[in-house]
């Protein structure tokens, strides 16, 4: 386990606080004068300003709008997991440079000491309302989430893991797409990681999804879209071709809410959208029913 | 052979897209006989972006699979120019499937910009159309032979080439996004579209050294567009070789080899 997750998960010295933040990591719990001396908070979809109180409170959900903030994954884990529940695995791979692109050791370098994340995924073993499942969450933080080698590697590791050991596996989604940085690399961990989805599924194990947002590109085209229940959180964008290609290519502005959680709700590719204040009772629910599963 | 190696990526990536390059119809024409092709998705409709027959292969029974590109403009239009709406690989998957019940090797030919990226598509989801065929041909027990003959564009190619055996002509490119978009994107300057050919290791060459693909098949001399006939005549030939390889495996075999063939691919560290 990292340095990272290991002060943020097994202290043991919470207060008690209401339910609806327990989860929520220390950096949210803030007393009322260090709230007020903070810079304020607009929410990126409908611009009003926000009271960093109340949006910490409210999981950073818009108490105007109910838009859901992107989240790192720290802070994902944090309101996600059992308490001290979470143990990290497969910290240890990040990005090489296979391609010897100009600037990506750098940029990796950087983010790596910007996020204290060593990779745009964390993976590791989980337990959610009680229910134990092994847990991916990308950060769009680092690289848009974007998937190259690394990435792949992890989540395949962490599915050949879960296979092994008979857990869910749980995903939170959040990805710009394949890492170019790695070209064809990027491409084939789509396969790759596809081919691990298959022989958990084949286990008669259970695969849930939690689209977030954005998950786009060659996420959506692989992993995102194969849980046995794909659920997403409101107004996430999802979507497999760019907005901006697909209006160069018709010629026309798209509707505002084209590939939203929606949209894809809608057109029957989304099992449910889910407030994220309500995702690990749900998730929890959905291992729980699902545990009668063979193998093939 | 040497004197070709010179040729730079975005030359080739040009060749690649040629409108007078054979496209699956003209392979399937020469390496194939007894060739019934067969159209749709049972679902949505049939994409002529997306060519399924079954054939044989010197008398072995097979599953012929490749996008669809045209030699005019009008076969183009036709065709949406290689790119495969969801129904495209969704009939793709269709017919691998019945392969796999049948005992059919599979014969992908692998020919496209990339996946259709359009309204339509993206309301009949296409990357979940690609996402299910990345899956489940990484799950199929019978051997699959991909060969990327012209332009592997993304997903749109890789949603027909998860196979034991990948090959590629030697002028023919494969890469995660073009190398205007690359430039673009990275650089922001589309205008550096020969160092991003280059930059992206999208060629034959660089991508056997590289482990994603097994063989480069040597094209006739100047490219395959000038003798269709000398360049499915060789590519017959090392189809087959693979083929009658393959065919010696069991079932297991044939799926664990190709899932421990994509289970090595990437190249990334490990800290501490
Ligand atoms: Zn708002």
């Amino acid at each position: 386990m990292s340095e990272l997750f290991k002060d943020l998960f097994k202290k043991a010295q919470y207060i008690t606080i209401p339910d609806s933040i327990k989860n929520l990591p220390d950096s949210k719990k803030k007393s009322k004068e260090e709230v007020s001396s903070e810079p304020k908070i607009v929410c990126t979809k409908c611009k009003k300003e926000v009271a960093p109180d109340k949006y910490a409170v409210a999981l950073r959900v818009c108490p105007h709008c109910g838009a859901h903030a992107r989240l790192n994954a720290r802070d994902r884990i944090a309101m996600t997991v059992d308490e001290g529940s979470f143990e990290e695995l497969f910290s240890e791979i990040t990005s090489a440079n296979p391609l010897e692109f100009e600037g990506y050791t750098e940029k990796v370098e950087k983010l790596r000491s910007q996020t204290r994340l060593n990779e745009a995924v964390v993976t590791g073993r989980a337990r959610i309302h009680g229910e134990a499942c092994m847990l991916a969450v990308m950060d769009s933080t680092f690289m848009m989430a974007s998937m190259g080698s690394a990435v792949g590697e992890k989540l395949t590791r962490l599915f050949e893991a879960a296979t092994v050991e008979r857990l869910p596996v749980v995903i939170f989604t959040a990805s710009g797409g394949a890492r170019m940085h790695e070209g064809t690399l990027s491409l084939m961990q789509m396969a790759k990681v596809s081919a691990a989805v298959g022989l958990h599924s084949d286990a008669g194990l259970l695969y849930i999804t939690v689209l977030c947002d954005p998950t786009t590109g060659g996420v959506v085209a692989s992993f995102a879209m194969l849980g046995d229940v794909i659920l997403s959180e409101p107004k996430a964008l999802i979507g497999f071709a760019g907005r901006r290609v697909i209006e160069g290519t018709i010629g026309k502005k798209l509707p505002e809410d084209f590939q939203s959680a929606e949209f894809q709700l809608e057109h029957g590719f989304v099992d449910a959208i889910v407030p994220r204040a309500e995702l690990p009772e749900k998730i929890a629910l959905i291992i729980g029913l699902s545990k009668g599963g063979e193998a093939r | 052979m040497s004197e070709k190696q010179t040729v730079d990526a975005l030359t080739k990536f040009t060749l690649s897209r040629h409108k007078d390059r054979p496209g699956v119809r003209d392979y399937v024409s020469h390496i194939f006989t007894d060739v019934l092709e067969l159209h749709g998705d049972r679902s949505f409709g049939d994409d002529p972006a997306m060519y399924t027959a079954i054939a044989r292969l010197e008398g072995i029974p097979v599953t012929v699979i490749g996008h669809v590109k045209g030699h005019t403009v009008q076969a183009n239009i036709a065709s949406n120019f290689g790119m495969a709406h969801p129904e495209g690989y969704r009939k793709a998957m269709r017919q691998m499937k019945q392969a796999e019940k049948f005992g059919r090797p599979i014969i992908t030919f692998v020919d496209t910009p990339g996946a259709d990226c359009g309204v339509g598509a993206e309301e009949r989801g296409q990357g979940l159309a690609i996402a299910e065929n990345l899956r489940d041909m990484m799950g199929l027990r019978v051997p699959i032979i991909s060969t990327v003959i012209g332009e592997g564009g993304s997903g749109g190619a890789l949603g027909i080439a998860c196979a034991n055996r990948v090959l590629m002509l030697e002028n023919a490119t494969y890469s995660v996004i073009s190398p205007r978009g690359f430039a673009s994107i990275l650089w922001k300057d589309p205008t550096r579209e020969k160092e991003a050919a280059q930059t992206l290791r999208m060629t034959a060459d660089d991508l056997l050294a590289l482990g994603i693909i097994d063989e480069v098949i040597p094209e006739p001399e100047g490219g395959a567009h000038l003798d269709h006939i000398a360049a499915a005549d060789v590519l017959k030939v090392n189809i087959l070789k693979n083929l009658s390889d393959l065919l010696e495996k069991d079932k297991e075999m044939i799926y664990n080899e190709r899932y421990e063939k994509f289970r090595k691919m990437g190249q990334y560290k490990i800290i501490e």
